[in-house]
C-alpha cells in the first residue's frame, strides 16, 4: 500500500507539471519560481536540521566499536574498529561516508542444517555505493547547464563516463546505473518480506521520485529531445540570478525540473537528510575515550552533594566521642587530654 | 550548540561546494551563442531550409548524423529520404559543410557553450572555409 501511495504521489507530480506547462503555459513558475523555491528549501531546511542537532545534547558517550579499545600502552588497540583521538576518528568517517563501511560489514542469518551462520551480505552494500556514487556524478555533470565557461572538471567525468561512445548523445552510463540501482532498491524493498514490513510511504516516495528523476532525464537525453541551447540558457539564468524562460523548451523538461525542485524541497524533511545526519551520529563520530576523558551529561542539573569529608568535618567530635573512626583526627591538643580524661577516669 | 565550531565548519564547507555554480559565474560574461548563417551558398539559397525543420535540427541533428553515418558506412546507403519526401546525399562533407562551411561560426558556436565536444573531427577534416568561419 505504502508502495502505491507514493507511486500515485510522483504520477500526480507529474501530471501537475504536465498540465501546468502544456494547458496552462506556466513556464516561467515551474522554470524559475518552483526551482528557486525548492533550493532556498533545500538550503535553509538543512542548515536547521544539522544546526538542531547539534543543539541536541549526547547525554552517553555511545560510539558503537568493534576492535580493542586503547588501554594500556602495550595493548595494541585497533584505531578504526575504536578511534581514540580525533584523528582516528576522522579517518573512521571517511571510511563511513566515502565507502560506507558499516553497511559493507551487513550480514545475513542463515541456517546451515542445525546451526545458524552469519553470512555476508553485500548486495545492498553495492546497490547502495553505485547509486549514490552515480547520482553525485549526475550532479556534477549537470554542471555544465550551470556554468558557463564549464569547468574542465566538467568534461573529463563527462568524457570518462561516455568514453564507451554508444549512439549520440553518447550514452553515460552513470545514467543507466542510476536507474538500474535505484530499480534494485526498490525491488529489494518489495521482495524481502521482512524488510516490506518495515518500508512505509517515506521509504518508497523518494525511491519512486529518483526513478521519474532518472527517467525523465535519459528519455530527455536519448529520446524526447530537447534544445540543449534553450535549455542552457534557461538554467543559466537561475545559476546568474536573473532567470529567464526561453520559448520552445520540450514539456518534458519542465517535468523534470519539476521533480528535481520536489526532490529539493522535500530533502531536508525527510530521509535524505542523512546527507548532514551520517556526519553527525553519535555512534560514529565520537572518540572511544570513556577511560581518558570524562563524558559529563550536557543536561545533568548541578546536583547538591554533600562529601565524606564534609561529612566528617560536621559531626567529628561526635565520632571521636563515640569512638568512630575518622580520617583528619580533632585539633592536634584535643585528643591527647582526650586521652588523659581517659586514662584519668579509668583510675 | 555542542561542538558548535566544527557543526558550522562543516556546514560552510558544504555550502562552499553546494553554491558553486552561484558564485562560480559572477563576473564572467553570458554570451549567448549566435550561430551564423551567412554563408555564401546558404546566401545562393532560394528556399533557405535544412533537411529537416529547424526545430528538429536544433534539438536532434546529432541523432540524425549519427543514423546517416550508421547507413552511409555500415550500410552503404547514401540516400536520405526527409520528412517531405526530398532526397538528400548522406554526407557529412558535401552535404551538410557544403552550406554550413563556416564551422566555427556554426557548429562550434552552440557545442562551446553547451560544452559538447563531438567526435566528427576526429575523422573528418574541416574543409578551409572560403568566407565567414576559418579552418580549424
Amino acid at each position: 500500500m505504502g508502495a502505491l501511495f507514493s507511486l500515485g504521489v510522483v504520477i500526480a507530480l507529474v501530471l501537475v507539471a504536465l498540465v501546468g506547462v502544456k494547458g496552462a503555459h506556466l513556464q516561467p513558475l515551474f522554470g524559475v519560481v518552483i526551482p528557486y523555491l525548492a533550493v532556498i528549501t533545500f538550503f535553509i531546511g538543512l542548515i536547521y536540521r544539522v544546526v538542531k542537532w547539534g543543539k541536541t545534547p549526547v547525554p552517553f558517550h555511545i560510539p558503537t566499536t568493534c576492535g580493542q579499545q586503547k588501554s594500556l600502552p602495550w595493548i595494541k588497540y585497533s584505531k578504526l574498529e575504536s578511534p581514540a583521538t580525533g584523528k582516528e576518528v576522522f579517518f573512521r568517517m571517511a571510511l563511513e561516508v566515502l565507502f560506507f563501511r558499516s553497511l559493507f560489514r551487513n550480514l545475513k542469518m542463515q541456517r546451515s542444517g542445525e546451526r545458524v551462520v552469519y553470512g555476508s551480505a553485500k548486495w545492498l552494500w553495492l546497490g547502495g555505493i553505485l547509486f549514490h556514487y552515480s547520482f553525485f556524478i549526475v550532479l556534477i555533470r549537470h554542471l555544465r547547464l550551470f556554468t558557463n565557461p564549464v569547468p574542465s572538471f566538467v568534461h573529463l567525468i563527462e568524457s570518462f563516463d561516455g568514453f564507451l561512445q554508444i549512439g549520440l548523445p553518447k550514452l553515460m552510463m552513470t545514467g543507466v546505473i542510476l536507474l538500474a540501482a535505484v530499480t534494485y532498491l526498490f525491488l529489494r524493498r518489495i521482495y524481502i518480506p521482512s524488510v516490506r514490513y518495515i518500508s512505509l510511504p517515506a521509504d518508497y516516495f523518494p525511491l519512486f521520485l529518483i526513478m521519474a528523476i532518472a527517467t525523465t532525464g535519459i528519455l530527455m537525453r536519448y529520446f524526447i529531445r530537447v534544445d540543449v541551447v534553450k535549455v542552457k540558457e534557461l538554467t543559466m539564468g537561475l545559476a546568474r540570478l536573473s532567470p529567464t524562460v526561453p520559448d520552445g523548451i520540450g514539456t518534458i523538461f519542465y517535468i523534470h525540473i519539476f521533480l528535481v525542485s520536489t526532490l529539493f524541497a522535500y530533502f531536508p524533511f525527510s530521509k535524505l537528510v542523512h546527507l548532514g545526519g551520517v556526519f553527525l551520529s553519535p555512534t560514529r563520530n565520537l572518540a572511544n575515550n570513556s577511560r581518558m576523558v570524562r563524558h559529563v551529561n550536557p543536561w545533568n542539573y548541578p546536583v547538591k552533594v554533600h562529601t565524606y569529608e564534609e561529612y566528617e568535618e560536621e559531626f567529628r567530635e561526635k565520632m571521636v566521642s563515640v569512638g568512630i573512626p575518622v580520617e583528619k583526627p580533632l585539633e592536634t591538643k584535643e585528643p591527647e587530654e582526650a586521652t588523659e580524661e581517659e586514662s584519668e577516669g579509668k583510675e | 550548540m555542542y561542538d558548535g565550531g566544527k557543526i558550522i565548519t562543516g556546514i560552510i564547507i558544504f555550502l562552499l561546494f553546494a553554491t558553486f555554480p552561484f558564485y562560480y559565474n559572477i563576473g564572467k560574461a553570458h554570451v549567448k551563442p549566435d550561430p551564423k548563417l551567412d554563408t555564401p551558398v546558404i546566401k545562393q539559397l532560394k528556399e533557405k531550409k535544412c533537411v529537416e525543420s529547424k526545430a528538429y535540427m536544433r534539438a536532434n541533428h546529432m541523432q540524425l548524423l549519427d543514423k546517416w553515418r550508421n547507413q552511409a558506412l555500415r550500410e552503404a546507403n547514401r540516400t536520405y529520404r526527409n520528412e517531405e519526401g526530398k532526397l538528400f546525399e548522406i554526407s557529412l562533407q558535401n552535404t551538410c559543410m557544403r552550406c554550413h562551411s563556416n564551422k566555427q561560426k556554426f557548429c562550434d558556436e552552440c557545442h562551446n557553450y553547451a560544452e559538447v565536444k563531438p567526435y566528427c573531427w576526429d575523422c573528418h577534416f574541416v574543409k578551409e572555409a572560403k568566407e565567414g568561419g576559418a579552418a580549424k
